[in-house]
């Protein structure tokens, strides 16, 4: 009963994307879609917590927050006058090697965001008052952490999986560190941010070309001659020992689980079947073999899934489980013996077959939206998978076997040799 | 065929079918909505609905827990669910050729949920688990305390998620005689949007659920909540460092003629936002009246509004982050300041076009997805009982004015119609007060 025109807006591919490079490095990549009167903006800037020292961790995300207070031209009642006046939005945030911006508007209020887009990024003002004001912000949030018990399980877990690594570090930071961070740290963090390895996405109902020739006017000019390159993430070692700690926090009725290792960077040659093999362990249907020793079967909790992060440096593959206090021991025992299972058996071939359909699927799925493609495209070009990328994946996806998915699997996870954070009431 | 392009049907046993064809991307969405919810709750039962929603992932005798997940995620398609105070919802996004999977699964569990004794048993710890988690989050608590502060008569003095003493004692038969009362094809709604040829859509419909038979007439709900006269106030002591304030207002029910009037007015004090669940998009709140009073001026941390569309009228939330070094009567008193000024008339026409505008925005964003867009219809047809609700939307906002917004703002914002609550830490460097 589907419809005959099935493939009036197939897959992105490089026939309908438009990819530009401008002359500062800048590369832009835009996508028609004319069904709906409105714009996604993405863009990929590099910079962030990778590039801060120890002292001040956090001055990436605290830098990040400070962009959108103010500029040469508006003062921060003014930038947000603009953008709510419209309906529109612009957010930024800082990761560990980039800075990401989104923004939605209608088409007609492009140019309008992407004016103040390249405000914010060439000659924001850091007004002094505004700096105490997110620190205020940011110290909140960081008590309302210490109370949290994801974010508490999450927060040691990193530190347990990444002993001397960057990516122990919270990026929002601590108390201690955020208090550290002064008007000149920020100003001084700056001069990461430039135009080259900038990457600008735009989808939605405007002409490609179009949509390149507006990034061009609004950031075409933009230079940063000091601008340092990309921070990357040192090697990381594996996890030969159980590592295991345990945050009390008073007064909560639910423990909260994160274990796992290092996982691999989106370029790792076996980063798609650690991908396949995740999504078996603690996705798949309702959270893969996980959600049903853990979910289905004994009822030890309301969630308990796992996931791969897979970005530009080895981040975290774990596992992550809410439960009663008094059944974390039989949670962590069950969660070991699926990843020793996973680890030492292959998938069935009904597993495998089922989870290719999975990713095939998906691909469809995922470009519902703007934001689905406008994501697709910024991976493609950010990881340089090539603009066909999409077109073949899923002949990639059907090369998968069986061992493959296993031989993964072994290289980043133990039964034996873990992280494991819990917190939770005493 | 209806307005917009919306084919509207009434099967034979009484099961309201709306189906819309988009082909902008090869997806398409079912979902299927029944009338029930907290709102239909009673004390010794209160969470029966939100269970029941679980219960309805364990299997039929067709599809055996276990294998439903298997064949939705087979085809890289997902699907969920939704227990609300006044209407449940499924739904199944999937690649159009496969969506008649979606049809087949929600047909056959409207009748055939087997409520298997031992699956009852080991989700009423998945249940509990659930509540046990919200119970970790100060904001879920402070909801909780001020809800049932507010209403003292009318059901949504409840949490949906229901109360703890209710999910350790209810019975696997009071779960299922919920189910068989509500789940009937004359208390449902059935929304296929999508890349599809609808009157083939309305066939596979058809095939599937006419043999449905109807059920007998859903009662109504006649527990409505008596005027309140005087300010009510709740406060909870408890672990913590940080402090919140809860200003909750009797607002106003979906087909109030006010009530889009008061959506302005929420644009207006706490930023706009969006009532549909399904949406991914909005703008800030740097601008509103209440982000200046209160995060400006480093009172709070943060601030938000709250409006929800019922059946019955529930409540206007304005939920308030207090800042360390601060308390919860300097931030209480700056807010009243702010909704005083409302409820005074003090609104420019400035701002009243600047809501006008972004709720324009706001609504182009929503209407963009399929799923989004089978949330709006199954929404409207069950809270309305016309889903032309949906497709009036910026018409009905649009024709609010000035006056009315003023008039909703001075109804509304009276501390007769307000209860206040305080999540005090007691971990804090400050009392917080």
């Amino acid at each position: 009963m589907a419809s005959q025109n099935i493939h009036i807006h197939a897959i992105p591919g490089p026939d309908d994307i438009h990819r530009t490079e401008l002359k500062n490095g800048i590369v832009v990549l835009s996508r028609e879609n004319f069904t709906s009167p409105s714009v996604v903006m993405e863009v990929r800037i590099p910079g962030g917590a990778l590039q801060e020292p120890p002292e001040k961790t956090g001055l990436a995300n605290f830098h990040s927050d400070m962009l959108m207070r103010g500029t040469q031209t508006h003062t921060f009642d003014q930038l947000f006058e603009e953008i709510e006046s419209i309906g529109a939005n612009l957010d930024i945030s800082s990761g560990g090697h980039t800075y990401t911006v989104g923004s939605k508007s209608l088409a007609e209020d492009l140019p309008t965001m992407l004016r103040l887009l390249a405000e914010v990024l060439r000659e924001p003002t850091f007004p002094a008052d505004h700096i105490e004001k997110v620190r205020g912000e940011i110290m909140t949030s960081l008590q309302m952490r210490a109370h949290d018990t994801r974010r508490m399980a999450t927060l040691t877990f990193n530190e347990l999986a990444y002993p001397d690594h960057p990516y122990s570090k919270s990026v929002t930071g601590y108390l201690e560190t955020v208090e550290n961070i002064t008007r000149d740290d920020i100003v001084e963090f700056q001069n990461n941010l430039g135009p080259r390895g900038t990457i600008v996405v735009v989808v939605g109902a405007i002409k490609a070309e179009e949509a390149a020739s507006m990034v061009e006017k609004a950031l075409g000019d933009w230079e940063n001659p000091a601008q340092p390159p990309r921070p990357e993430a040192p090697p990381v070692s594996r996890i030969t020992e159980v590592c295991r700690e345990f945050v009390p926090i008073p007064g909560k009725t639910q423990a909260d689980i994160v274990m796992g290792y290092p996982g691999p960077a989106r370029s790792a040659p076996d980063f798609k079947a650690a991908q396949m093999a995740n999504n078996i362990l603690g996705r798949f249907g309702l959270m893969g073999r996980l959600g049903e020793a853990v979910r289905q079967k004994q009822g030890l909790a309301y969630y308990s899934y796992s996931q791969i992060d897979g970005s530009l440096g080895p981040g975290p593959w774990k596992i992550v489980a809410g439960v009663d206090p008094a059944n974390v021991e039989r949670a962590i025992e069950t969660i070991r013996q699926e990843v020793g299972r996973i680890v030492k058996e292959p998938v069935t071939v009904e597993e495998l077959s089922d989870n290719k359909s999975y990713f095939k699927g998906q691909l469809v799925i995922g470009m519902e939206t703007n934001e689905g493609v406008a994501g697709s495209i910024m991976n493609m070009e950010l990881h340089q998978l090539g603009l066909d990328y999409l077109r073949q994946y899923p002949a990639m996806i059907d090369a998968m076997t069986a061992d493959d998915l296993q031989a993964a699997a072994a290289h980043y996870l133990d039964p034996d040799a873990y992280a494991l954070a819990v917190a939770g009431p005493e | 065929m209806g307005t917009n392009g919306v084919l509207k049907t009434k099967l034979k046993n009484g099961l309201t079918v709306l189906i819309k064809e988009v082909h902008n991307a090869p997806v398409a969405t079912f979902w299927m909505w029944y009338r029930v919810g907290s709102r239909n709750e009673i004390p010794g039962l209160t969470g029966v609905s939100h269970w029941v929603e679980h219960m309805q992932f364990k299997g039929t005798p067709k599809y055996p827990s276990g294998v439903l997940d298997k064949m939705i995620s087979r085809e890289g398609g997902l699907w969920n669910a939704f227990t609300f105070i006044d209407w449940t919802t499924y739904y199944e996004v999937m690649p159009a050729n496969k969506i008649e999977l979606g049809i087949d699964l929600e047909a056959d569990r409207m009748l055939n949920s087997a409520f298997d004794p031992e699956e009852v048993a080991s989700e009423r710890t998945v249940i509990i688990s659930e509540r046990s988690g919200s119970e970790n989050s100060p904001v879920w608590l402070l909801y909780e305390e001020v809800l049932g502060a507010a209403f003292r008569v009318h059901p949504y003095r409840t949490e949906v998620l229901g109360e703890m003493i209710d999910l350790k004692t209810m019975t696997r038969d009071d779960l299922y005689h919920h189910y068989q009362r509500y789940y009937v094809p004359n208390n449902a709604t059935a929304v296929l949007v999508g890349d599809v040829d609808a009157g083939q859509a309305l066939k596979a419909i058809e095939e599937r659920f006419e043999s449905i038979p109807q059920g007998e007439d859903i009662p109504e709900v006649v527990r409505p909540e008596p005027p309140q006269y005087g300010e009510r106030r709740v406060r909870l002591n408890r672990e913590g460092q940080t402090a919140y304030v809860l200003a909750a207002y009797h607002g106003y029910e979906i087909k109030h003629p006010d009530f889009f009037a008061l959506a302005v007015a929420d644009s207006i004090l706490a930023g706009a936002t969006s009532i549909n669940l399904m949406s991914t998009s909005g703008t800030s709140n740097h601008t509103s009246r209440l982000y200046k009073a209160l995060v400006e001026t480093e009172l709070a941390a943060g601030v938000s509004g709250g409006m929800t569309a019922t059946i019955d009228p529930y409540l206007y939330t304005i939920l308030a982050t207090v800042r360390d070094g601060h308390t919860c009567q300097e931030v209480e008193d700056a807010l009243h300041a702010e909704t005083n000024r409302m409820a005074q008339g003090d609104i420019s026409k400035q701002e009243f076009e600047k809501a006008r505008k972004q709720a324009k925005a706001l609504f182009a964003y929503d209407s963009e997805s399929v799923s989004s867009q089978g949330f709006w219809l199954g929404f409207a047809e069950t809270l309305v009982g016309d889903y032309e609700w949906f497709d009036t939307f910026l018409d009905k906002l649009m024709a609010v004015t000035l006056d009315d917004v003023k008039r909703a703002s001075a109804d509304v914002f009276q501390p007769n119609r307000r209860t206040v609550g305080w999540y005090v830490p007691t971990g804090g460097s400050q009392e917080g007060e």
